[in-house]
């Protein structure tokens, strides 16, 4: 069912190299690149380390998912 | 247009040839073929230079105005972190993390070598799993709603309409439940094989729509990497007996949802950076 049309520039390589092979859905990994991954200060774009990201014009979508990571387990 | 080139950063990792490897083979999969290491202390980063114009605020914003450019920018992080991260463990960085030139990138893996080192050792022989719970009513086999729609003695259409119309909204309402329900047990049985566990919020119907039915709740778990037959099959049993629900597992994925320092199990919430 999570078969979709691989999407141009998506990399390809052999299915068996699990990571790279697979095709990922956009939505996926936006819930991931915009909510995760470690927040360093850059030079450039302060705000977009920190997840002022786009307060533009996919604000519906970016919203939906910046917002999200609610929290973790408690221990 | 100008030439100036400014450095981003895919991810860190720790100094070594695994490393090095992990930049070759990203290089590879994403195209940049300008990837390299920026090393400094027992870290490296992987670097490639993009256009500095294209990452000034307004640069960003602009690339940022259309799904298709987010995705380009998304999907071409996402190339180098996911071939580095077969090779080695690395933290993948927040999308768009950029710095004036090189250097600055080896001031910033110096300042910040204590957390990102203790963080790369959590995160050592763990992948990240997502598990989606979908409430499917149509998935569902409609036991005693589906004889409703046959024209029975004294029924009107508008009557046959509103009941239909009442027994689509049960079923609805049934999935939802149902689905629910099979969320907390996902969570719990998860929670048995993960080492961390965080919820991003539900995925909804959009431009980027995800799967079918309505989405209840959108997990990621970290999880050891030996465990993950066991963690697969804890999951998908949760599912097992309840019609109108639907479980998709994502994955593996490099650890985005982990590489945080406010959202790894164990780790006490230090810093409130604002958010």
């Amino acid at each position: 069912m999570d078969v979709e049309p691989t999407v141009p520039g998506a990399p390809v390589r052999d299915a068996d190299t699990a990571l790279v092979g697979r095709h990922v859905a956009l939505i996926d990994l936006l819930d991931r690149l915009l909510a995760g991954g470690v927040v360093l200060t850059g030079d450039l774009v302060l705000s977009i380390a920190d997840v002022d990201l786009v307060r533009i014009n996919l604000r519906a979508v970016i919203e939906s998912i910046t917002d999200g990571t609610v929290g973790g387990w408690e221990p | 247009m100008s030439d100036d080139r400014v450095s981003y950063v895919y991810a860190v990792g720790k100094r070594g040839p695994a490393l090095e490897s992990a930049a070759t083979i990203g290089a590879a999969a994403s195209g940049h073929r300008g990837l390299r290491t920026v090393c400094e202390g027992g870290l490296g980063a992987l670097v490639s230079s993009v256009p500095a114009e294209q990452f000034t605020e307004e640069g960003v914003k602009y690339q940022l105005e259309s799904l298709d450019q987010l995705e380009v920018i998304a999907r071409a992080h996402h190339a180098v972190v996911a071939a580095a991260w077969e090779h080695t463990t690395v933290l993948p960085m927040r999308l768009a993390t950029v710095f004036l030139d090189d250097a600055r990138v080896a001031d910033m893996l110096r300042e910040r070598a204590h957390d990102l080192a203790r963080l790369l050792e959590q995160l050592e022989g763990h992948v990240e799993w997502g598990v989606k719970v979908y409430a499917d009513p149509g998935a569902a086999p409609t036991t005693a709603a589906a004889p409703v729609a046959t024209v029975s003695v004294g029924s009107s259409p508008g009557r046959d309409y509103l009941r239909q119309r009442r027994a689509r909204r049960q079923a609805h309402e049934q999935a939802l439940r149902a689905a629910d329900a099979v969320a907390a047990r996902v969570a719990g049985a998860a929670r048995e094989v993960a080492s961390a566990g965080v919820e991003h919020r539900p995925q909804q119907d959009g431009p980027v729509s995800a799967g079918q039915g309505e989405n209840v709740a959108n997990y990621a778990f970290l999880v050891p990497s030996e465990h993950t037959a066991r963690f697969q099959r804890a999951v998908r049993s949760q599912a097992a007996d309840a019609a109108g629900v639907r479980i998709e597992i994502t994955g593996p994925w490099a650890p985005y949802s982990f590489a945080t320092t406010d959202a790894h199990d164990g780790s006490p919430t230090e810093d409130n950076d604002g958010r």
